[in-house]
């Protein structure tokens, strides 16, 4: 039995390889890690926002070539995101944030180089393995979800959404709030069941609901550089010189990083297995450990080698184990999942369980074309980090004209349509507001996606238990995930109630108090 | 000093300075928005649920959460949380940004892609401190050689380069 899964794991995969090798997808994959490895570095230009703008050029090209290239700007991005939290001590990224403690101080010593390369090794072994994980564990999942009933599919969904919200940064409340707001949005315009047009305000441009490009790049452009207009600080290259034989790690070097590599990785293919634990957390868990196991814990923060390597393999096994609940269920982690699967939807393919089955050449090329774009990476940041580290120099003064730019066309090339441009606008005010009232609005995103299917299976799930709204708690697969979701609100409660306790240990919160 | 005044009157002037009070309200405000405008559109039965049922839902679950998010702004001691303006308004750079799409819209329409593409990045390069007229007209004009050979040549994204559609 298990040779047999093996062997059709293996075939897939074959199949997969010969998908991403034809020259046409071999293309999208290295203009997406291209791109997206470029944007990882420049500061102020988020993944988010990449995809985004890229997603209307992507609807000429076949959904396979559309997928990898997007992808491709994922997984690259955090590649950049390495270098500019190493050499600058600029988190540019979140998950990379906790990288810059121990990375920036090796920079300090001349070791930036060397910390380069390792992160490099690390990151390569770390994609792989969350790469293996998604091809063992999504057909898996996907002979488990294939039973599921609307009931199920409903509740999962719930339970995707809750972690989502409330994993994520800052207040699980108010990410909750936005994750309702984003299925709101989801809902606008005409019923697919009835025809009723809802929220339209009699605005026929918003009879097809709102765009999903003009809603990504409202919040994660617009409102974004509203964010960060004049606010971005210069930035100090001084250490910044790496050359190409600086790259290269001593023996001793390999030796040091082997162990926090493979324990980098572990816990980051863990943190992807649980639904809303993104990359950010993984990086900070993985960090943490090291320093717990550490037989010098204080030395961290110095520039340990180890504090540098566990974080990234981590957060590379993470982001490519995000793939799995996007690819195998239709469920997505965070925002940029969710803009993934909105970039399959346009391309009218319904993402679910179904999906490996129905279209064996995204998955498996997806799948083959992780390697080939984590090998491209490699291969790309050896020589290229000397026109990476120029890139970070560019000003921000450059950068979000430029970004605006493509912002509108882009916009407006999703639909010849200039209404949406408008719309993007205001979606960007809103943002703006969101964003100062304390609310963060990936969540939106991830809501919005979901919404209508949600809508669609919640009232099926009605209609086939005859109105009784019990059959979520007595269908047991259902249960599990409903009791999942009550378990999780009650840990937010416990750690809501304990934290003022914590807080006053803390000197700043004494200070205040007092 | 001035005199002590009443307690409730001290705790709503508190809660008045907020962050959490007005990000409260702004979601209070969007779910009595959907659950007042969501029954409009036929609630349906359980079973056979209208196109207003799950508006109305999320409408009141908007509320609710609305309700917990202002009402945790009660517990927050006075001088915490405050900053909803950030210490440096940036009023010229957010208007420049705005400003930026929508003279790509009206331009656009009008008179093509090149002028909409120029006045679009002219325009919101000047939101920077720091910004010239000439060095925001010089980006403007890179971008606007890159862009239309980028988008109207290789991606073929249908728009006029140059056009009059009158005023």
């Amino acid at each position: 039995m298990e040779r047999l899964v093996i062997a059709t794991a293996l075939t897939d995969l074959w199949y997969g390889f010969g998908v991403a090798v034809q020259p046409h997808n071999i293309m999208w994959c290295f203009i997406g890690v291209l791109v997206g490895n470029m944007v990882g570095v420049l500061p102020g230009m988020g993944p988010l926002a990449t995809i985004s703008i890229l997603l209307p050029l992507t609807f000429g090209i076949k959904p396979v070539g559309a997928i990898l290239m997007l992808a491709g700007v994922m997984y690259g991005a955090q590649y950049g995101g390495a270098i500019c939290s190493i050499l600058l001590n600029l988190p540019c990224h979140p998950p990379h944030a906790v990288t810059c403690l121990d990375g920036y101080p090796m920079t300090k010593q001349g070791r930036g180089g060397v910390a380069l390369g390792l992160t490099v090794m690390a990151s390569f072994v770390g994609a792989s393995w969350g790469i293996t994980e998604m091809i063992f564990l999504s057909p898996i999942l996907v002979r488990v979800a294939l039973e599921f009933g609307p009931a199920e599919i409903c509740s999962l969904m719930l339970l995707g959404l809750l972690a989502g919200s409330t994993l994520a940064r800052g207040s699980p409340l108010k990410g909750v709030a936005m994750t309702v707001l984003g299925l709101m949005l989801g809902i606008v315009g005409t019923d697919l069941e009835t025809g009723a047009e809802r929220f339209t305000f009699g605005m026929t441009h918003l009879d097809d609901g709102i765009e999903l490009v003009a809603l990504a790049l409202g919040l994660f452009g617009i409102a974004e550089f509203m964010n960060s207009i004049n606010q971005v600080t210069s930035v100090n290259t001084k250490y910044a010189n790496v050359r190409l034989r600086d790259m290269r790690p001593t023996k001793d070097d390999v030796k040091q990083a082997i162990a926090p590599m493979f324990r980098g990785t572990l816990v980051g293919s863990l943190c992807a297995l649980i639904p809303g634990t993104g990359p950010t957390i993984a990086s900070f868990v993985a960090y943490a450990t090291e320093k717990k196991i550490s037989r010098h814990p204080e030395k961290f923060g110095t520039g340990l080698i180890e504090g540098v390597i566990a974080p990234e393999a981590s957060t590379h096994s993470s982001v490519q184990g995000d793939f799995i609940p996007t690819m195998s269920l239709g469920i997505p982690g965070d925002a940029v999942m969710a803009l993934l699967l909105g970039a399959l939807m346009i391309q009218g393919i319904v993402p679910g369980p179904q999906l490996i089955k129905e279209h064996p050449d995204i998955f498996w090329g997806l799948v083959a074309s992780f390697w080939i774009g984590n090998i491209m990476l490699v291969l790309l940041n050896v020589p290229l980090i000397g026109i990476w580290v120029k890139l970070l120099t560019i000003s921000y003064k450059y950068l979000y004209p430029s970004a605006l730019f493509f912002v509108s066309i882009g916009v407006y090339a999703a639909n010849n349509d200039m209404f949406q441009v408008g719309e993007t606008v205001v979606i960007g005010i809103l943002g703006y507001v969101l964003l100062r009232l304390g609310f963060h609005p990936a969540p939106i995103l991830l809501g919005f996606v979901l919404g209508p299917r949600f809508e669609e299976n919640f009232r099926r799930a009605m209609l086939i238990s005859r109105g009784d709204i019990g059959v979520f708690v007595e269908r047991p697969i259902s249960a599990v995930f409903i009791g999942l979701c009550v378990l999780l609100i009650a840990l937010q409660i416990y750690v809501r109630l304990r934290g003022p306790k914590n807080a006053i240990v803390t000197p700043p919160a004494l200070e205040s108090a007092e | 000093m001035r005199p002590a005044r009443s307690f409730t009157a001290e705790l709503v002037r508190n809660l008045l300075r907020k962050r959490d009070f007005y990000a409260g309200g702004l979601i209070i405000l969007l779910g009595l928005v959907m659950a007042l405008k969501g029954p409009t559109y036929r609630l349906g039965t359980l079973m056979h649920m209208g196109p207003g049922f799950l508006p109305t839902a999320l409408g009141v679950i908007l509320i609710f959460l609305g309700i917990l998010i202002a009402g945790a702004a009660f517990g927050v001691p006075p001088g915490e949380d405050e900053d909803i303006l950030p210490a440096h308004p940036e009023w010229l750079g957010w208007a420049c940004i705005l400003a930026g799409p929508l003279c790509f819209i009206l331009f656009g329409s009008y008179f093509g892609l090149i002028p909409a593409t120029f006045t679009c990045v002219f325009v919101s390069a000047l939101g920077d401190r720091n910004a010239t007229l000439r060095a925001a007209a010089t980006l403007a004009a890179v971008v606007t050689v890159f862009g239309v050979g980028l988008f109207s040549y290789l991606l073929q994204v249908p728009m006029p380069l140059l056009t009059w559609r009158g005023l």
